[in-house]
């Protein structure tokens, strides 16, 4: 790809969005990620009794809250999947037949 | 149960052993045929699925270790061996949110490829193979020292036959069939692996009339109250996050995980092989955790203990007691199956950095024929295998549990950071990045030296020189500090000249392999 047509894209609009659009999504998912595990590492640290609070006859909180954990990270994995398979890569063509186009 | 047939010799076990390995040497001879360019031993040619890598990436990171190791830990110290499971986990967003799908984009076929973009090649390279060549090391050692103890226990193997019966398959899964074989070998490990644990935990529960609160009812009658919280495994908050931030950035930078994303044809089909393989991970850490329980109500904490002190048989002995010798030689098989897939992995990223990084990007100055980076990256492939046979023997009987946690410290502190600034930092040089590895290298091995978990527990000293049992927490935020002065004061104008090209490649994938 020549330098010109470089240039083009990166001053585009579209290229522009994607980026930004980009990066909001993934540094918030990143960060909304580590709070709920570093979270779950401060519960255990400081809120031991209530983790040991038992909400059923022999089920402790600390098991759904952990467990949680997991399924929680994976949920936000699929989230971002979908909206990358939805928005981003709309976007992602949109910018590559500028590219191909100009 | 009252006794055994663990350890002894378990004609079902090899037979099963028998074949997946017939399995997998058929798969080797298949992939032999269509391992001939550079592309298709690295990378197996981009020709695999977004779904087949997730299972594959499942089946690099699952170890033994950590199935035998994670059941053992819940079996014996109860809700703590879950804090273990989520940290294993937890890493896997951050590598689909800020490194999958640039990697892809960036690179060719290893991650110093990315961090080298834009910067020069030669010092990158050097400074980044160091990273990934110690990080595979590590983590090698500590998986051949698990194989020859675990097999030991199992089938009563000599410790060291065992050592050279993975190492020798491993080599020829890698020299003979490349990623193509590695990846299939992967995919069969994770499908078994899940397979055998979905099976022990529905058994588990069909004897708590599917109940999990029966389950966890039986514990805590066994164990008390205790069993079900928080114990003394996170006493120290600080060396709690420390360990958390190697885990979690840790995986980000393992480079036999990265390695897999060059397997798909698009970042598209990278991102999704992550949710695929975050998913079988979770779901595999969550039925490791309800076998731990199982394990310690059904089998008892003293039967486990009585035979082996680190509660790595608690799977093994929950297999037989709920499905007789029969399960037991299954879920042995599982378990060596389970180690050669992770082995092959690791030797693989680790003869991809010999051979692609330091021959070819160091040596060769970046051009190299392609017959010879096959013949190069297959001869690194036999050394590093034969490395692998000979560390795993000098270390037998020794304690090398700190070498994973080394590993994802030295990942978290060599390789991230380095690799992350040079993706979304327009000013990074290349002394900032060779100094941030270096720095992320010497310290993390430096600190775990002098850490309680080398300098008390191996070393025998009284106290240790530094306070955390991983320093993560230092070793990571002083490469990265470092990484981000030394750029400050080294500008690189053809570097940052550079960094339009990069970021549209990373954004957009244009010009991608």
């Amino acid at each position: 790809m020549t330098d010109s047509k470089t240039r083009g894209v990166l001053g585009d609009k579209d290229f522009h969005e994607l980026c930004r659009k980009r990066n909001l999504v993934t540094i918030t998912l990143t960060i909304v990620s580590l709070l709920v595990y570093f979270g779950f590492i401060f519960l255990i640290a400081f809120g031991h009794d209530l983790m040991a609070h038992k909400i059923s006859e022999s089920v402790t909180l600390g098991i759904p809250v952990g467990i949680g954990v997991i399924v929680v990270s994976w949920l936000l994995t699929g989230i971002y999947v979908y909206w990358a398979n939805r928005e981003y890569d709309t976007l992602v063509e949109r910018v590559k037949d500028k590219v191909n186009n100009s | 149960m009252t006794e055994t047939t663990l350890g002894q010799t378990n004609l079902l076990a090899v037979f099963f052993f028998l074949l997946f390995v017939a399995a997998t040497l058929v798969i080797t001879y298949w992939a032999a045929r269509r391992t001939r360019t550079t592309s298709e031993f690295y990378a197996a040619d981009r020709s695999i699925s977004g779904f087949q890598n997730g299972l594959a990436l499942s089946g690099d990171y699952m170890s033994a270790a950590s199935f035998l190791g994670i059941a053992g830990l819940v079996a014996l110290r109860g809700y703590d061996g879950l804090i273990y499971s989520v940290g294993f986990l937890v890493g896997w967003p951050i590598v689909l949110f800020l490194i999958a799908e640039p990697l892809r984009n960036l690179g060719k076929y290893t991650f110093s490829d990315v961090v080298a973009f834009r910067l020069k090649q030669r010092p990158i390279k050097a400074a980044a193979a160091t990273g990934s060549i110690i990080t595979v090391l590590l983590y090698l050692i500590a998986q051949m020292v698990g194989a020859g103890t675990l097999v030991q226990l199992m089938f009563g193997m000599p410790y060291e036959v065992a050592v050279v019966a993975v190492g020798s398959l491993m080599i020829a899964y890698v020299l003979f069939g490349g990623m193509l074989a590695t990846t299939w070998v992967q995919i069969i490990k994770a499908v078994l692996l899940l397979g055998a644990a979905t099976l022990l935990v529905i058994l588990t529960l069909a004897r708590f009339g599917f109940s999990y609160g029966a389950l966890f009812g039986s514990a805590s009658a066994l164990y008390g109250d205790g069993f079900l919280e928080p114990g003394g495994l996170v006493s120290n908050p600080v060396d709690a996050i420390s360990l958390g931030l190697a885990l979690v950035f840790g995986t980000a930078g393992l480079p036999h995980i990265l390695m897999r994303f060059y397997t798909v044809p698009n970042a598209k089909e990278a991102r999704k092989s992550v949710f695929y393989a975050t998913g079988f991970i979770g779901y595999f850490y969550i039925l490791t955790f309800t076998i731990g329980f199982g394990a310690a109500v059904l089998v008892g904490q003293e039967i486990i203990l009585s035979i082996d002190q680190g509660g790595n048989m608690a799977a093994p002995l929950l297999a037989e007691a709920l499905g007789g010798s029969i399960f037991l030689g299954f879920l042995a098989a599982v378990a060596f199956a389970t180690i050669l897939a992770v082995v092959a992995g690791l030797t693989l990223a680790g003869a991809s950095a010999l051979s692609h990084d330091l021959y070819v990007g160091v040596y060769r100055n970046n051009v190299s024929a392609e017959k010879e980076e096959v013949r190069v990256a297959k001869t690194s492939t036999l050394v590093l295998g034969i490395l692998a046979i000979v560390l795993g023997i000098v270390f037998k009987n020794q304690n090398v549990a700190f070498m994973v946690g080394l590993a994802f410290a030295v990942a978290a502190s060599a390789n991230f950071p380095s690799l992350l600034l040079s993706i979304i930092w327009r000013g990074f040089t290349t002394a900032g990045a060779v100094v941030s590895s270096l720095t992320g290298l010497f310290l993390a091995t430096a600190l775990i030296i002098l850490s309680p978990t080398v300098w008390v527990d191996i070393l025998n000293n009284p106290e240790p020189i530094f306070p955390l049992g991983n320093p993560a927490l230092v070793s990571m935020t002083a490469a990265f500090a470092v990484g981000i002065i030394i750029s400050l004061l080294t500008r690189e104008r053809q570097a940052e000249a550079r960094f339009d090209e990069e970021k549209l490649r990373t954004y957009v994938g244009i010009g991608a392999e």
